[in-house]
């Protein structure tokens, strides 16, 4: 069965990133999402790359987990670059060969842009590689709190998201039976015309469909037998805690801001 | 004397108007420390009567008393603090992420501080032997396990009733075995009720007192013992007869005299090799 799908892309581990309050994660790469824009020369540039990396040395992910995360990606860093490169026609021409026509302004353009896309695939991965999704559902929860005062059902919402995230490999175990079961009785998941698959797949869906609602009817049951009443009143096991290296990593972030925007050029 | 904890008085159900009358006339009692196994046919009835402890089912007809409160909307939080259920499928109501959150959901239902919640986890873990488990994610557990930590959730918030609804119908023998074992320690050591909702009749050997359901009426009440001389009525309302049983009655019939109905394989070689001092 697939793994990876399991438990999102969650690397287990015990580093700084790790042990950050998933709200504090969040946060920050909010707002890096947004300052990667204001970045437009090469200290600027630097600084970011820097945060960035520093980050990812901090988390202990192997490499190789970084990279398995970017491989959707490649593709379109590559083509943004290469559409930069083709279409800018600004400062000194650079490469001149037959209908490549090259400037300098669209390279340095093309890297630009190429880096912004890196690191914040980079940054975002980071995420979700150091925290598991029942972490992010809790800071979402928490974050969201403020919503509770207009009536947004945020305790229902994130109670919907953790108990999907936990239903998740149970449904994927039962697709596996079920498809096996039909498989067994002729139904051709794998070949023919795309529409004969289309078909066959119906035998698969409707009794998948059938027990996640029946798996809903008893899961609904037996939570109100223990006393389940909605998140009026209730407790919570797991705790969300800004510790020391929360604040010290805020500090250092907010320095790189004040230094990014002293780098930057203007006008 | 221990007190009643759980009575049924003349207590009729039925799902819709329309529908035929579930249970008709319910009338039983369960006392504060008793073990209790409730037997019947498929649809005699046996789930129903669970739903109606603690409140998941009104009773139309008739009234149901916990620890001398009647069972209504208004009670039943406080009623679903006493009663603790486990179900059938162990995955339809594993709720947590993890181990330790689903033995903290019905904790966190009734607020209890945190601090407590950590201490009961550990206890209650222990008490099912699943303290290795603690972070383990359900889809690594075993039915079984899964099972226990179901048993464990419900322990934490200290019921004085705990009814497995065929808890054990989806293990095999072994699992089975094992968490009968460990309710039945829970049982004596921690002095709750329990209840034992099953149709393998060699679960209710070891329960003080059997129930036995029939179309939705108590068709019998007794100890053990008893029930099993009934054997052929009991087949006649489609229920297996333990092996044993089965045995002891081949034998009476070829001659062989028992003296009492023997519940388990060691009570029947008692019976033997005691034979010729009889004889
Ligand atoms: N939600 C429901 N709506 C309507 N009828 C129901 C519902 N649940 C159960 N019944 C009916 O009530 C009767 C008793 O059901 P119940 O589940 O109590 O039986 P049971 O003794 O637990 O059976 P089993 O051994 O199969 O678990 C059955 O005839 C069943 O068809
Ligand atoms: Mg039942």
């Amino acid at each position: 069965m697939n793994n990876s799908l399991i438990i999102g892309q969650y690397v287990p581990g015990n580093s700084i990133v790790h042990r950050l309050d998933p709200r504090t994660k969040i946060t920050i790469i909010f707002f890096f999402v947004f300052i990667v824009f204001f970045a437009n020369n090469l200290p600027s540039y630097a600084i970011l790359v820097a945060f960035a990396f520093a980050s990812m040395f901090a988390s202990k992910v192997p490499i190789r987990f970084i990279l398995k995360g970017l491989t959707p990606v490649w593709f379109l860093i590559i083509f943004t670059f290469l559409l930069h490169l083709f279409v800018t026609k600004e400062g000194t021409l650079v490469f001149d060969l037959w209908i490549f026509k090259f400037y300098s302004g669209g390279v340095i353009r093309g890297i630009a842009i190429a880096i912004r896309f890196f690191l914040l695939i980079l940054v975002t991965s980071l995420l979700t590689l150091t925290t598991t999704p029942i972490e992010i559902t809790d800071a979402i929860e928490d974050m969201l709190g403020p919503l509770k005062k207009i009536k947004f059902p945020v305790h229902e919402l994130a109670l919907m998201m953790s108990i999907s995230l936990r239903f998740i490999p149970t449904l994927m175990q039962e697709t596996d039976k079920i498809s096996r079961a039909q498989a067994s009785r002729g139904v051709d998941f794998r070949t023919g015309p795309i529409k004969d698959r289309i078909k066959a797949v119906i035998p698969l869906l409707v009794p998948l469909f059938v027990s996640a609602f029946k798996r809903a009817e008893e899961l609904a049951m037996a939570m109100e037998a223990r006393g389940y009443q909605g998140g009026e009143g209730r407790s919570k096991l797991r705790e969300l805690k800004i510790e020391k290296m929360d604040i010290f990593v805020y500090i250092i972030f907010i320095v790189v801001i004040i230094l990014l925007f002293v780098t930057r050029t203007y006008g | 004397m221990a007190g009643n904890l759980i009575e049924f008085k003349d207590v009729s159900f039925r799902y819709s108007e329309q529908d035929p009358w579930v249970l008709k006339n319910v009338t039983f009692t369960i006392k504060e420390d008793e073990w209790v196994a409730i037997i019947g046919h498929n649809g005699s009835g046996k789930s129903t009567i669970a739903k109606l402890i603690n409140g998941l089912l009104f009773p139309q007809e008739g009234e149901i008393l916990i620890g001398g409160k009647k069972v209504t909307e208004d009670s039943i939080w406080d009623i679903r603090k006493d009663v603790g259920m486990v179900f059938q499928n162990p995955d339809n109501q594993f709720v947590g992420a993890t181990v330790q959150d689903d033995v903290a959901f019905g904790m966190e239902n009734r607020g209890i501080t945190r601090e407590v919640m950590v201490e009961r986890i550990q206890s209650t873990l222990e008490a099912v032997g699943m303290s290795d488990y603690q972070f383990t994610e359900p889809h690594r557990l075993s039915g079984g396990q899964k099972q226990r930590v179901a048993i464990a959730g419900v322990l934490a918030i200290s019921p004085r009733v705990l009814i497995l609804d065929e808890a054990t119908a989806m293990l095999d023998p072994n699992g089975r075995k094992e968490i009968m074992q460990t309710v039945s320690q829970l049982q004596s050591k921690q002095g709750l009720a329990l209840i034992t909702i099953t149709h393998d009749l060699q679960e209710v050997v070891q329960a003080n007192r059997v129930i036995v359901m029939n179309k939705g009426e108590v068709w019998k009440e007794s100890v053990p013992r008893e029930i099993f001389t009934e054997k052929e009525e009991l087949r006649k309302i489609g229920l297996d007869v333990p092996f044993v049983t089965t045995l002891a009655d081949a034998l009476k019939d070829i001659g062989v005299s028992i003296s009492k109905e023997p519940l388990n394989h060691e009570e029947l070689l008692e019976e033997l090799w005691t034979l010729h001092l009889r004889t």
